[in-house]
Order: C-alpha cells, then sequence, then structure tokens
C-alpha cells in the first residue's frame, strides 16, 4: 500500500515534468517577448499575424517550407505567407528610421530561436530587411 | 453538476462555435488588412507549360564595347551588392563573382568577319545541368525557365561542369546585402532566371532587354516562344536564328541571329 | 588446404603510436582547413567559376577509386579462386572500406553547403549519376563490411564466395559511375567520352594495387612477419600488368582524339603547350606514373628487390595524382569550344582562355586530412582485429608454389 503511493507520487511528478517540459517552448522567451511587443514593428501591435500566434509559433517552419515549394517550383509569390511577407511585417526600426536585421541579437527571430537553440540559416540567403519590390531598396541599405 | 444523458450538450457546441467563427474573424482581419494592397498581377496559380519563355539575340545590333545588358542584370539581381572579402586578389574576385550574363566578341577565322553577343543561361529543354543534379535542386520550371532551387542546393558544381555554355556561378563568400526578389548565400549555385520575379509578378520584359532597348540597341527579343503574337515568335520567323552548340541538341530557348 | 591464421599487428607501442599521432595531426589539421573553408566561403581556395573542381576533388577521386581497386586482391581470392591471394582478402577489404571513406569525407566537406548532406541523403534526382553514386559508395562499404565478416567467421566461410562476387559486381559499377561523372558530360572536350568509364576501372585496379602492395610491405616489414617472394612477385607482377593497361588506355583517348580533327586543339593543349598539364601529363603520368614503375617491375634485378618494389608503388601514386590532375582540373582548364572555327576576341568572363588555377593550401590540406583519416582507419583496423595473416612466407602459402 504505502509503496503503491509512492510509486503515484512519482508518476505525477514524472507526468509534470514531461508536461512541463512540453510546454515550455510555447513560453520561450516570454520576457523578451514582452519586451520586443513594446517595439515598433507592423506586428508588434496585432494580436495574430496570419495565423494564431500559438500555431505560428509551433508550425512556422512547415509554412515556410510549403511556400518556399510554392514560390520556387510554382511561381506563386507575392502570398499572405510569404518570407517578405514576415520580414515586411516584424521587422523593427532603429532611431532613424533605418530598419533592423531580422535575425540579429533581441529581434524578432532572435527572441525564440537563441531559447530553443535552433540556429536559423534562411538569412544567409534571404534579405534581413524589408526591400521595396523594385528592391533599388537592397541598394539603399548598402549606402548606394 | 454531473451529466445524467448522453446527448450532445447544444449549449457547449454552439459556443463553441461561435468561439471558433471569432478566433477566425481576429486571425483573418488582420491579414485581411496587411494584405489589402496585394497587387493584383502576381501569380494565383502554379506555372504551366503554356507558356516558354526564350530569347533571341540580334548580334548584328548588338554593339562592341557596351555592356548595358551586364550591368542593368547585375543591378537588378543584386550582383553589384557584392563586397570583395578582404585579402582576396583582385584578380580571383574576377574570377569567383557570379555572373549571369556576359559579353563575347568572336570573329570567324576564315573570314574575319566579327560578332558581338551576350552569353548567358540558354534555358534548355533538355538541360544538362538538370541531368546532373543529385539532389534535384537544378530543375527546369514549367514554363521552361532552367534554375536552382537554392533550398535544396548542396554546393557540389556538378551543374557548373555539365553546362556547355559556363552559364552558372557559384557563391563563393558570405553574402551580406541580399535583395529580396534575388536571395543569395554563400556555398549555392546560380544563374540567369529570365529574371523569374518579373514573370511572376506580371512583368513581360526582362532587364537586360529593357537596357538594350534604352541604349537604342534593341538586340535582345525576349518573350514566349509559344505564343504566335509575340513579338518574340514573330522575329524568329522573319530571320533565321541559331542555337548556340546546336549539335548537342538541347533544344535551347535562347536563340542567335547573325552568328 | 592448410588454415591461415590472422593476428594482429603487433609492432612496439611507442611506435604504433607516435605513427597514429602524426597520422591524427594531419587529419586534425585538415578538418581545421574544412572548418575554415565552410566558414569563409571557397573565396579562401584556389577554385573558381571556371575550375570549379580542384585539388580536394584530385584526392577525393584518386581514393575513391583506390579504394575499389584495393579490394581486387580479395576478389582475385574468392571470385576467381587463386589460392594464394586467400589470406590477402581481410586487408584488401578493410583498405577498400578505409579509402573511400577517406576519399568521401575530404568530398563532402568540400561542398558548398556541407551540412545539407542530409538533403543529398534524403533528396535525389535518379538521372544524376551522382545521385546514383551515394547509393554505390555506401552500399559498396556495407558489402565489404559483410564480405569480411564472412571471411573471418570461419562457419561463415562457404558465403563468402558470392559474397565476393557480389562485391566485385558492385564495385564495377561503383568505378563506372566515378568514371561517368566526366564520360557523361557533353560541355568539356576531354570528357564526353565512353572511354572514361572503362580507364576508370582500370586505373582502380593499377592504384588500389599499389596502394595494397605498399600497406603490406610496410605492415609486415615493420614487425618483421614473414613474406615470402611467390606473394610479392605474383603482386609486382599484376602491378605491372594493370600499369600497362592504364597506359593502354591512355594510348587510345589520345590516338583517338589526335585522330579527330575537332579535338586538335584540346590534343595540342594536353600534350605540348598546355604549361603546367603538359609537364603533368609527361612527367607525372606518363613517365613517373607508367614506364618508371613498368621498368622496375619488370627489370630483373631490380623487380626482386623491395625496396625498389615499393619504389615503384609510389610512383604508380604519383602518376594516379597527375592523371587526375590532368583529367579533372587540366580537363577544366582547356576552354568551352562554344564557337567551333571561330576565335574569341573579348570575353567578358574569360572565353576561348585557359582558365588559371593554383592549388591553395587549405585545399591541399584537406585532401592530405583524407590521406591521414584513410591510413588510420586502416593501421587501428589491423592493430584491433586479425586482419593480417601470421605469415605469407612461401613455405605456408602455396607449398606447390615454383
Amino acid at each position: 500500500m504505502h509503496g503503491c503511493v509512492l510509486s503515484k507520487g512519482l508518476w505525477a511528478v514524472l507526468v509534470l515534468a514531461g508536461a512541463a517540459a512540453l510546454v515550455r517552448p510555447a513560453l520561450a522567451g516570454h520576457g523578451q517577448e514582452e519586451a520586443w511587443r513594446k517595439g515598433n514593428s507592423k506586428a508588434a501591435g496585432l494580436q495574430h499575424c496570419v495565423m494564431p500566434t500559438e500555431w505560428m509559433r509551433r508550425h512556422h517552419m512547415e509554412l515556410i517550407k510549403r511556400e518556399r515549394t510554392l514560390t520556387v517550383h510554382e511561381g506563386i509569390r507575392k502570398e499572405r505567407y510569404s518570407l517578405a511577407g514576415c520580414v515586411n511585417c516584424h521587422v523593427q526600426y532603429d532611431a532613424a528610421h533605418k530598419p533592423i536585421a531580422i535575425n540579429s541579437e533581441g529581434q524578432f527571430c532572435d527572441v525564440c530561436h537563441e531559447y530553443a537553440g535552433a540556429s536559423l540559416d534562411c538569412f544567409q540567403c534571404h534579405a534581413r530587411v524589408p526591400t521595396p519590390e523594385t528592391d533599388y531598396g537592397a541598394h539603399a541599405e548598402k549606402g548606394e | 453538476m454531473s451529466k445524467t444523458t448522453d446527448q450532445p450538450d447544444q449549449d457547449r457546441r454552439a459556443f463553441i462555435g461561435k468561439a471558433a467563427g471569432a478566433l477566425a474573424a481576429a486571425t483573418l482581419a488582420p491579414g485581411v488588412f496587411l494584405h489589402v494592397t496585394a497587387d493584383a498581377a502576381y501569380r494565383q496559380e502554379p506555372v504551366t507549360s503554356k507558356v516558354r519563355w526564350g530569347m533571341l539575340i540580334d548580334t548584328q545590333r548588338c554593339a562592341n564595347g557596351c555592356t548595358a545588358c551586364v550591368d542593368a542584370c547585375n543591378h537588378e539581381n543584386g550582383m553589384d551588392l557584392l563586397v570583395k572579402p578582404e585579402g582576396l586578389s583582385d584578380d580571383m574576385w574576377d574570377q569567383q563573382i557570379p555572373r549571369w550574363i556576359r559579353k563575347v566578341k568572336v570573329q570567324d577565322r576564315a573570314t574575319g568577319v566579327a560578332a558581338n553577343l551576350p552569353m548567358l543561361c540558354q534555358h534548355c529543354e533538355y538541360p544538362p545541368c538538370v541531368d546532373v543534379c543529385p539532389t534535384g535542386a537544378s530543375f527546369r520550371r514549367a514554363d521552361g525557365i532552367v534554375m536552382v532551387d537554392r533550398h535544396t542546393c548542396i554546393g557540389c558544381r556538378y551543374c557548373m561542369m555539365a553546362c556547355p555554355y559556363k552559364a552558372r556561378s557559384f557563391i563563393h563568400e558570405v553574402v551580406e546585402h541580399k535583395p529580396t526578389i534575388a536571395p543569395r548565400g554563400r556555398g549555392c549555385v546560380e544563374s540567369c532566371n529570365f529574371c523569374v520575379q518579373r514573370r511572376d509578378s506580371g512583368g513581360t520584359t526582362t532587364a537586360c532587354q529593357d537596357a538594350c532597348d534604352r541604349e537604342g540597341h534593341k538586340a535582345i527579343v525576349f518573350g514566349d516562344l509559344n505564343d504566335p503574337a509575340s513579338d518574340l515568335w514573330q522575329a524568329l520567323r522573319k530571320h533565321p536564328s541559331r542555337q548556340i552548340r546546336a549539335d548537342l541538341r538541347l533544344n535551347t530557348g535562347v536563340r542567335y541571329s547573325g552568328v | 588446404m592448410k588454415k591461415t591464421y590472422f593476428s594482429e599487428w603487433r609492432i612496439e607501442s611507442p611506435r604504433y603510436w607516435s605513427i597514429l599521432a602524426l597520422l591524427a595531426a594531419v587529419v586534425a589539421i585538415g578538418g581545421l582547413a574544412a572548418l575554415y573553408m565552410e566558414h569563409e566561403g571557397h573565396w579562401v581556395t584556389g577554385m573558381t567559376n571556371q575550375v570549379v573542381w580542384g585539388t580536394p576533388h584530385v584526392f577525393a577521386i584518386f581514393l575513391i577509386v583506390a579504394a575499389s581497386g584495393a579490394l581486387n586482391v580479395a576478389s582475385i581470392g574468392s571470385v576467381f579462386e587463386k589460392k594464394i591471394y586467400k589470406p590477402l582478402a581481410p586487408l584488401s577489404g578493410l583498405l577498400a572500406i578505409a579509402l573511400l571513406v577517406g576519399g568521401l569525407l575530404v568530398l563532402v566537406l568540400d561542398l558548398g553547403r556541407p551540412e545539407r548532406l542530409i538533403v543529398a541523403m534524403t533528396t535525389y534526382n535518379f538521372k544524376s549519376i551522382f545521385a546514383w553514386n551515394i547509393f554505390l559508395y555506401t552500399g559498396f562499404m556495407a558489402i565489404v563490411a559483410v564480405y569480411l565478416w564472412l571471411m573471418m567467421e570461419h562457419k561463415m566461410n562457404p558465403y563468402s564466395k558470392p559474397a565476393g562476387l557480389l562485391a566485385f559486381v558492385w564495385r564495377l559499377a561503383l568505378t563506372t559511375g566515378t568514371g561517368s561523372i566526366f564520360g557523361f558530360l557533353v560541355a568539356r572536350d576531354a570528357y564526353d567520352t565512353a572511354l572514361l568509364a572503362p580507364m576508370f576501372i582500370i586505373m582502380s585496379f593499377s592504384y588500389g594495387l599499389a596502394i595494397y602492395l605498399l600497406v603490406l610491405l610496410f605492415t609486415f616489414n615493420l614487425e618483421g612477419r614473414p613474406l615470402g617472394e611467390a606473394v610479392v612477385r605474383r603482386l609486382k607482377n599484376l602491378l605491372g600488368v594493370f600499369v600497362a593497361a592504364v597506359l593502354f588506355f591512355t594510348l587510345i583517348y589520345h590516338l583517338t582524339y589526335l585522330y579527330m580533327t575537332g579535338k586538335h586543339e584540346l590534343e595540342a593543349f594536353v600534350l605540348l603547350h598546355g604549361g603546367i598539364y603538359t609537364q603533368v601529363f609527361w612527367v607525372g603520368e606518363v613517365l613517373i606514373g607508367g614506364l618508371l614503375p613498368l621498368a622496375i617491375l619488370y627489370h630483373p634485378a631490380l623487380g626482386r628487390e623491395r625496396g625498389w618494389i615499393a619504389g615503384a608503388c609510389a610512383a604508380v601514386i604519383i602518376g594516379g595524382f597527375s592523371k587526375l590532375y590532368v583529367i579533372v582540373i587540366g580537363g577544366q582548364a582547356f576552354p568551352i569550344q562554344m564557337f567551333p572555327g571561330m576565335k574569341v576576341l573579348e570575353s567578358g568572363f574569360y572565353d576561348g582562355l585557359v582558365a588559371p588555377y593554383a592549388p591553395s593550401l587549405p585545399e591541399v590540406l584537406l585532401g592530405l586530412g583524407g590521406i591521414g583519416v584513410a591510413l588510420a582507419a586502416t593501421l587501428v583496423g589491423i592493430r584491433v582485429l586479425r586482419f593480417l595473416p601470421q605469415s605469407l612466407a612461401d613455405e605456408v602459402v602455396d607449398p606447390q608454389a615454383a
């Protein structure tokens, strides 16, 4: 009887720990997120972006993978889920109203990814700041 | 309060239904707000092979010493944003920078007649670069554009070995400034994609064609090889033209006249 | 048939560990070079948009080609049932796997995005010979591992013959696949020939056996294990045949191209005025890699001296690197002939000009690292496992041998 109660307690602890481990990523960087929400990106003022926030946190990579096939192989570009759309909305601006690279420290991507320890290589190739469709904005960013 | 019946709770269902509706509205509304300015010219359906993009280059109109097409391509596709890594010699940098289009001047050994022409990816119907890519990153899109899916490219450069036109470029350095329309990063291979960002947003020309027209030479005609109403179709039927390395039977999308 | 006894390689510990330490240092430096290349990008190498495959590929292809050839010794024992080769088989299998691993490491670490190897192993375009090669290479390692086990596990010995046959056919497919990497390309004058696949097979016979013989001589000599003339004579004569065969294939390749007017520019480049490529061809490939080993191996006096035989093996290896340098790099340096009958006056990207290339330090270090891995794996293997026959003295291997 005694042993039965102890093992039940142990199970409870294990289940709680497991649940906490599952739930923690969803609370990732909560403090930093609050700080970011006070920032001046377009998204900061919104409750949800193109999908509910919790869904995005778990599934944004699936969305990105689907998008990249649509864009590269099927030529469908200006879509609600495009990467450029994400950057446009989630990027913050500095005092001189210049956009700050979205994957730099303390910015949108870094807030969760640094905590989760998942490295990000999208922006090795993709633009880190919004550039207008003609992309002469990229030249302006460089200072030409 | 314990349930004494096994009938579904209708009140509960109604509440969940309303909540879902509200959530959907809350989800969609900001999306609608953010994207209400989406350009209607952007493609909504996948590309099909109804269109085959191609080009005719009139080498007799191509001007000696002019590099307008090259400069325009470099600007449009962000090559002019690349910075030489510190410690690299100019000579090596020149060998390693990406070039989607280049000018070549050739002379017939027997007759001495010379011709100028831009050389770029020929967008073959049977591209050797697509055949050899181990991951399928190098592919031919339904509308004939031969390009690299750089999400899948592992940087093996086999396609560069295979290309009969030396059209492909490898990115040898970390890239700092990248345009949205032409992502580019260390370790992958790229080549002319017929200004695909314009193809997918309702554009009808390429940067090189626009530049050549601006200079007044009008040596480059870009268009749909399958469309009898296009300038390209009519130009191809007016003047004899040929494919470079036609003996390879690759059925290129780019053709040259006057050489 | 007398039972062969195998034992671990038992040279003195300090000597073993110092050899291993040296190899480990070579491997570590190679690893650092790979990290440097991956972090900075390929601008730190001599490879460009014209010569896209450089020194690492010369090393990698040599190791891969030699790997399939190293298995030959075992195949002659299992498939062709020459009893005298049977004790030599386990080392042959081990060397084959070790050389292949070394070569593949160099190849993978040179990729523009080596972290995407997992993409390469899960996404395939089966029209590409590279995609097939991924299966051929990994399959080879698995098959040879099983083959080794069947050979070493006494109960399973009867099954080693079918496994040996499978391994033999598989390595022919593998080397065909490697040669076809170049043979399938229409773009460049030097490739685009069906001859390359069988030529690579003959090259593998030659380089693989040269490495095998060198490793055999070295390991037995260092430990003082008996190695009789019967085995050495057979192997060195066989090596001579393979070297001659490679020379023959080279001759046919060039004779054919010399006959074809359209290939005259290529031939003039390789044979006459290609600068470094001409020198490497004549001195490295033909002289050191072909004529010199033949002269040594078939010389009545020198062909009996172990030192000279080892020297001949080394010469064959140098010849192998030279041949691959001319094929891989020379083949890219020669300009693509886009406008036959025309002269290129100007070009925005070096059309019509010989592409410059010089091996850079990171490339060479990476290549050497691959060799280090192969050798280290072999030495550890023979130290820890019983792969070396206790004696290859004449009376032991073949009492009836003349």
